[in-house]
């Protein structure tokens, strides 16, 4: 399953990136794409494991970049 | 005393300030960052308090946060205009359901939630929602979001629409053909949106060259700081210097505005109707040395067309209805060509005793008389004398009674603006090689026509591929070639090419997957457009690493000799990084 979630907050490219190389060793993700520019995170991961997967990338998310926020609807 | 109060102030100050700064390197370093902009602030500022310059250290933190806060808007305002340009997502759809006593309902939904099959009602300055074919209504439709193009389209009836268009005057109900992610305004915006993880080489330059060079300068300033002053003293100073460095060192204008031009660039493009899949492509089209060009459909219409009418012994108009009229059985291409030139349709009942003759032609009787009409081998047939001539094109030739009565000539057309778009091709610096299966002298006559030096005809798909290797084998490293196609018999070479290109990408999924640049449009001067806007993409990006690079060394090197102050630092740094921004996103704009 694939989707795509709008994420603010992100102020750097540089982090994005470093956060983006984080989020991708998260257990379980297939592929993760985060967006400076479009300000979108694409998350790709087995469809039963999908909302752990999502639940676990927020998690490390909020570590590094508390001031970030992924709109998970 | 007053120095004591000046730092006291001085640390109240900088706490107000830079604690987001201080906060965020402490994080980075907990998460075994060391290295980033804010620790090289923090780094160069508390470094500024020990060789005792508290102003200066308060007013480069002041000076950080305002580039920052700047910085920030800047972004913003880039990404929102780059979004506006790629506002076509329907919002809702109006669903009609029947109840079972026969009352019609409507009700507002999210696209999304259409099935293939339902009814919509679309009205007037609504934007379509998915994919659909009118099935009642008149209207015509704006697809200037999709195409770039601010030419309505009437449409009416059985007429194909597409999602993210604008209906302009009527009322239409239209069946739904697609979900709402397989229609077009959704897969365009997928494809740009992921344009961006297609990172350009320079992108990943950048960025690999971010990852060393923090460190590196961290390095030197530490040199810097130490080991002049060591042997000739003077330590207030080259630690002062060493901060500056550091200050100046950082890399984010080129982090920043790089990845910008690109997604502006590519913003832009979509704009006109040119969707490119990633930087990587747009970088590779900049460099393309060579563009091969399928002649059908891309350089032509693709359409047969009647293009001469050519009498021998009638008028022009009984010799097209004798030939058409004749061909009225026939269901091949040129048969459809003749039908569509006469106007009327033909009336079939004056026609008996039709026969068609493979590879020659038709023989019937019109108005009870024998008819010959189809190439040369059909006149030898019918022991005809006939005569030719040196138009470009399918001769059809006539004859009426075994007398010959004249020729009707089918040709492909060429579209309005090949010509201006082979010559601009040219003058961006490109040699252009066009590639057709169709008849060498059709194919002689389209390259004269054009411009064209060079062209292969009569090729097979495989003959294509082939050629196109062998082209690349003769580029150098930083030379690419493209091809263009219409993307549905071309996919295998533009698959092989380093860049391929499908033209008319409007409703056909086919063009879009194989290429790696769609033209929305069927319009070759879109082609050179393309390479324009990717040759001036790369230009601000050169410029942006020209004018980054440029102003630190200079400002490094000034730090070194003692003629900067810090503030002349930070600009290096932030002001630097503003311009390099404002460069980068002229490229939203295709000229």
């Amino acid at each position: 399953m694939k989707k795509s979630y709008k994420v603010t907050g992100i102020d750097c490219p540089n982090c994005a990136a470093k956060l983006e190389e984080k989020l991708r060793k998260v257990e379980g993700v297939e592929k993760l794409t985060l967006n400076f520019l479009t300000e979108r995170m694409t998350l790709e991961a087995a469809d039963d494991k999908f909302a752990q997967v999502l639940e676990n990338v927020v998690k490390i998310q909020k570590e590094h970049e508390p001031d970030w926020e992924i709109f998970v609807k | 005393m007053t120095e004591k109060l000046e730092l006291i102030i001085c640390l109240v100050l900088y706490f107000v300030i830079g604690g987001k700064i201080l906060l965020k390197a402490g994080r980075n370093i907990i998460h075994g960052e060391i290295f980033d902009e804010n620790f090289l602030m923090v780094v160069a500022t508390i470094g500024a308090f020990f060789v005792g310059e508290y102003d200066e250290a308060v007013m480069v933190m002041v000076l950080y946060r305002i580039g920052e806060f700047l910085q920030n808007k800047a972004i913003g305002k880039s990404r929102r205009q780059i979004s506006a340009l790629m506002d076509i997502r329907p919002d809702f759809a109006n669903r009609i359901t029947k109840a079972d006593n026969g009352e019609e309902s409507e009700e507002k939904l999210d696209p999304e939630d259409l099935s293939i099959g339902d009814i919509i009602i679309i009205r007037p300055g609504e934007r379509i929602p998915v994919d659909c074919e009118i099935i009642e209504g008149e209207s015509r439709i704006d697809a200037a979001a999709l195409t770039g193009e601010a030419h309505p389209v009437s449409v009416s009836a059985g007429a194909e629409i597409y999602s993210g268009s604008i209906n302009m005057d009527g009322l239409l109900r239209a069946k739904v053909l697609k979900p709402a992610e397989e229609s077009t305004a959704c897969r365009i915006l997928e494809l740009v949106e992921e344009a961006a993880d297609n990172k350009a080489q320079a992108e990943n330059f950048i960025t690999r060259f971010a990852k060393i060079y923090t460190p590196v300068i961290c390095g030197l300033a530490l040199l810097v700081g130490v080991v002049p002053p060591l042997f000739v003293g003077g330590w207030h100073d080259w630690i002062y210097k060493a901060l500056e460095f550091l200050i100046i060192s950082c890399p984010c204008a080129l982090v920043i505005s790089i990845p910008l031009a690109f997604f502006a660039g590519i913003g832009g493009a979509s704009s006109k109707g040119i969707l490119i899949k990633g930087g990587n492509y747009l970088e590779a089209l900049s460099k393309a040395k060579i563009i091969a060009m399928d002649k059908t459909g891309t350089i032509t219409r693709g359409v047969f067309k009647v293009v001469a009418v050519h009498p021998s012994d009638c008028d022009e108009a009984k010799l097209l209805e004798l030939a058409t009229l004749a061909e009225s059985f026939s269901n091949h291409p040129i048969a459809r060509s003749l039908a569509e030139a006469y106007g009327d349709k033909p009336d079939k009942s004056r026609v008996s005793e039709f026969r068609e003759i493979a590879g020659k032609g038709v023989l019937a009787k019109v108005d009870g008389k024998h008819v010959a009409a189809g190439n040369r081998k059909i006149m030898e047939m019918v022991g005809c004398d006939y005569h030719d001539c040196d138009h470009i094109g399918t001769r059809v030739h006539v004859a009426l009674g075994g007398h010959y009565m004249g020729h009707v000539i089918i040709s492909d057309e060429v579209k309005e603006d090949s010509k201006s778009a082979v010559e601009r091709l040219k003058a961006s610096g490109l040699e252009v090689l066009m590639l057709t299966g169709d008849k060498q002298d059709t194919a002689e006559a389209v390259a004269n026509q054009l411009g064209i030096e060079e062209f292969e005809a009569e090729l097979m798909p495989e003959g294509k591929l082939d050629i196109v290797e062998k082209k690349m084998e003769t580029l150098g490293k930083k030379e690419k070639l493209a091809v263009v196609g219409d993307g549905i018999n071309d996919a295998p070479v533009l698959a092989r090419a380093d860049v391929g290109i499908a033209m008319g990408g409007m409703g056909s999924a086919a063009a879009v997957e194989a290429a790696d640049i769609v033209l929305m449009n069927d319009r070759p001067s879109d082609i050179a457009l393309a390479v324009r806007h990717a040759q001036r993409i790369m230009k601000i990006i050169y410029e942006d690493i020209g004018i980054s690079l440029g102003i630190k060394v200079v400002v490094i090197i000034a730090a070194l000799l003692g003629y900067s102050p810090m503030w002349l630092a930070v600009f290096a740094d932030v002001g630097v990084c503003m311009i390099a921004i404002l460069n980068s996103m002229r490229g939203l704009k295709v000229k």
